[in-house]
């Protein structure tokens, strides 16, 4: 290592008794691309968060240039030197490149601008990171990549020392990335040093000198990418014990396909610039199997899911239940024919958090529960609500108690009986376990592996790879809005996923 | 499920908090201490005339802000409600007078001129469904938030029914549609019977239908809802249209209680109306609140009103007043609120 500019030791957090890191280390040098690898849930994000000062840590130091640092905001960070650049780029859409690069810095005397000085000394900082544009546009007028532009044009009028850059490829095209290399490099040569987070692992070999790995939150390594290869760095990601989950039992699947979805495709940005593009997404699922989605955040597992939902469009493709086809243009459509889905965020996309575990568990099934298809029959709605308590074993304290008190396993359990109420032919669960205790985790994963008994196809969808290896019969993986493999999940092993999910060139 | 069959800890039974409690029925509360403060304070103010009259005053408010609920609940608003009131009481008075030529004829406007009041109730009621409708239409199919298309309404439904009246107001109509606004069952004023029914229909329809589910479902969470499978963009409609409703049949029985319609009526309702709904505790945010609360919201502002009235406060100070309470009304939610979830 070079001449050492920045060293984390120690540094230990924990959001409300869950630990999100454990002594983890990090430690960068000057004019040193670095980047920090790990998969999702690693502490990458914690660690930078620290580092910029969004949060602050419960235990262990950070040392800026050999003299102990201390960051309480945002601003204290960027004082220092250390300047973020997040994946949701934070620029004000309807203000000018000049402004955003100089927000709340604008030169001038006393209150008033100096829109002059303001403009050319955003131009030189333009011309620095390449952007040939009118500092006077709009920063809503502009790409993607040219937005990120600004943001590193801003990171340098604050004579950073150190710039964090949170998955800067991922929104990008190819000649982009080539563009934002070049850029990086230029960098190494003044001395600047970068801290770059990607999933992309062959772009670590290609543009930084030096790596840190974390897992659950503790240190793993670290070292110089040019002694090392892909193939280490995906063992050091995922080497864990797995023996902790336990594995689906005897396979009840059988021959016949319930959904099958062929060339599933659609345009990038069919709502907002980060949506995933589809490309071509094939797959099948049998009667009482459980298929595996494996791919890291913006794999296009969600969209994959949400498409064939009905909550989202896609521009071309077919999806199949039960041989029959199925074009869902809302969720109302692909419930008749039997698909339910229980999303990614509960607390955002499934729950009515304020109200009574009775109006939660049987929004969907109002059908069983009504008379004259006009009133609730509460005393029909008790009874399922029973059924439901009893077979999944949710621990409340009534119908009327409300859901935002329950805990987390107990609410995922709600969202279930939600739609085993409705006896499904499919059911698309995205990250079963989110937030879930470890206890519940088994409960829930134990719930899976009943319906799929019972003879609903299920699809789940995780960033836990032990978690797809240990319940699914059979796994996919996606990276960038394709299906990069498939695999029997007994054949399937976490280096083998991993390399799927974030290499261009199949190495498994 | 076999493997898990041992029987899973159940968490103690809550306990009754006097704070929850308290909290819960605070609105009443404050009517009841109102109440007693006012018939100490002056002595005419508890007297069942005083009482039916303050109930007869409300009514019309009331009906106006049991839809103005239902909009609430999905996290909308309605500002056009007293402009549609004005044109709905208008159409209504011309149809009663007979049409547009025979409008400003004196008289008790004899059913020989002009149609019954079953006719008249129905185009006042049509006039407040369509402009609910088209509003409804706007803010689901145009994506227009539902501030801007009733503010706009606010506006158009004013100037519509200043360009129909003409100018001056439509007056006299004949006994039986007079009826319903000033008569009385036994004791009851007839206005306070329609408010009480429709009232009790809004809340059977809020507690005990799938229709009333959906609409606290939208309210509390529309993705969700969404992806549950509801039809969030009908529902939202649907909650203007009811608000256009309520609006119309307003207009009738204000039209019936003051023998008169006329462009400027209903000025400023929806302020007093949203107000009722807050005081009774329906979240603008949207998912929670009841009708039961509406109902105490809007009687709390007519004894306030009344008690002022009878203890000689100007009506500016009681502008004033009316203000603070409805800021107190939500500080105090949020307050309870935040308090429920340290308890």
């Amino acid at each position: 290592m070079r001449q050492p500019l920045l060293q984390m030791n120690g540094i230990t957090k924990s959001f409300g008794g869950i630990s999100a890191l454990r002594a983890a280390d990090l430690r960068v040098g000057a004019g040193e691309v670095h980047a920090l690898l790990g998969e999702n849930g690693a502490g990458k994000s914690t660690l930078l968060k620290i580092l910029s000062g969004a949060q602050s840590p419960d235990a262990g130091e950070i040392n800026l240039l050999g003299a102990k640092a201390t960051f309480n905001s945002p601003q204290d960070a960027q004082r220092s030197g250390i300047a973020t650049i997040y994946q949701e780029l934070t620029l004000v859409p309807g203000m000018s490149i000049a402004e955003n690069i100089f927000l709340g810095r604008e030169p001038g005397r006393a209150s008033f601008v100096d829109w002059g000085r303001l403009v050319d000394e955003a131009q030189g900082l333009m011309s620095k990171v390449g952007l040939e544009k009118n500092p006077r546009i709009l920063a809503r007028d502009l790409s993607v990549a040219e937005q990120q532009l600004v943001e590193i044009a801003r990171a340098l009028s604050m004579k950073s020392k150190l710039i964090i850059m949170d998955e800067p490829t991922a929104a990008l095209s190819n000649a982009e990335v080539d563009r934002l290399f070049d850029i990086v490099s230029g960098f190494r040569d003044e001395g600047l040093s970068v801290i770059f987070v990607t999933h992309r692992l062959e772009e670590v070999m290609r543009v930084c000198d030096r790596f840190t790995i974390l897992r659950d939150g503790a240190f793993v390594c670290e070292g110089d990418v040019a002694d090392t290869s892909i193939d280490v760095i995906i063992r050091h990601m995922v080497g864990r014990e797995i023996t902790a989950m336990q594995r689906r039992p005897a396979p009840a699947a059988t021959e016949r396909v319930v959904l099958r979805v062929e060339n599933l495709s659609r345009r990038r940005g069919a709502e907002g610039l980060n949506a995933m593009a589809l490309h071509d997404v094939c797959f099948e699922v049998r009667r009482g199997e459980i298929l595996g989605i494996a791919g890291l955040v913006g794999s296009g597992r969600t969209e994959t899911a949400r498409a064939i939902f009905g909550a989202d469009p896609f521009d071309s493709g077919n999806i199949f239940i039960d041989g029959v086809s199925l074009r869902p243009t809302s969720p109302q459509d692909a419930i008749r024919r039997g698909i339910g889905l229980v999303p990614e965020d509960r607390k955002q996309q499934a729950l009515f958090l304020s109200q009574s575990i009775r109006a939660n568990l049987t929004v969907t099934a109002q059908d069983r529960v009504s008379r004259l298809g006009v009133f609730i029959d509460s005393g029909a709605e008790d009874t399922l609500i029973a059924e439901y308590r009893k077979l999944l074993r949710i621990r409340m304290l009534g119908p009327e108690q409300i859901v935002s008190d329950l805990s987390g396993g107990n609410q995922q359990k709600i969202v279930l009986a939600r739609w085993l109420a409705l006896g499904p032919k499919v059911l698309i669960v995205d990250e079963p376990t989110r937030g879930i205790d470890v206890g519940a985790k088994a409960e829930v994963h134990n719930l899976l592996f009943q319906m799929a008994s019972t003879g609903i196809a299920i699809v789940v969808i995780s960033s836990e790879l032990p978690e797809v290896l240990a319940i699914s019969d059979r796994i996919i993986t996606m990276r960038e809005g394709r299906v990069t493999g498939e695999v029997q999940a007994d054949a399937a092993n976490p280096e083998m996923l991993m390399a799927l999910m974030t290499v261009d060139a199949v190495l498994a | 499920m076999a493997q898990v069959a041992a029987e899973a800890p159940v968490p103690k039974r809550q306990q009754i908090r006097p704070f929850n409690v308290v909290a819960r029925f605070a609105p009443v509360l404050f009517l009841v201490v109102l109440m007693i403060g006012f018939s100490i304070l002056e002595p005419r103010f508890l007297t069942p005339l005083n009482l039916f009259n303050v109930l007869r005053q409300v009514s019309i408010y009331g009906l106006l802000a049991i839809g103005m609920t239902f909009v609430i609940l999905t996290a909308g608003i309605d500002l056009s409600i007293g402009s549609i009131l004005a044109l709905a009481g208008l159409v209504a008075a011309v149809v009663a007078k007979g049409g547009l030529d025979n409008r400003f004829s004196v008289g008790d406007g004899s059913a020989a001129t002009g149609f019954g009041w079953e006719v008249a109730a129905l185009a006042a009621i049509g006039v407040g469904v369509a402009a609910g409708f088209v509003q409804g239409l706007a803010i689901t199919r145009f994506k227009v938030p539902p501030f801007v298309v009733t503010l706009g309404g606010m506006s158009a439904f004013r100037g519509a029914a200043l360009l129909f009246s003409g100018g001056g107001p439509v007056s006299g109509f004949d006994e039986a549609f007079v009826w319903w606004g000033q008569g009385k069952l036994g004791p009851v004023p007839v206005p306070v019977l329609i408010f009480v029914l429709f009232a009790i229909i809004a809340h059977i329809t809020l507690s005990y239908t799938r229709y009333g589910r959906q609409i606290y479902a939208v309210g509390g969470n529309p993705e969700a809802a969404r992806l549950a499978g509801l039809n969030v963009q009908k529902i939202i409609l649907s909650v203007y249209v009811i608000t256009g409703f309520f609006a119309g049949l307003g207009a009738f029985v204000l039209a019936a209680r003051l023998n008169s319609a006329e462009a400027v009526a209903g000025t400023g309702f929806e302020l007093t109306v949203i107000a009722s709904v807050v005081i009774g505790g329906t979240s603008l945010f949207g998912g929670t609140g009841t009708i039961f609360g509406t109902v105490i919201g809007t009687v709390l502002i007519g004894v306030l009103l009344n008690g002022l009235v009878l203890l000689d406060v100007s009506a500016y100070v009681q502008q004033i007043i009316i203000g603070m309470i409805i800021v107190l009304a939500v500080a105090f939610d949020t307050f309870v609120k935040s308090r429920r979830r340290i308890l």
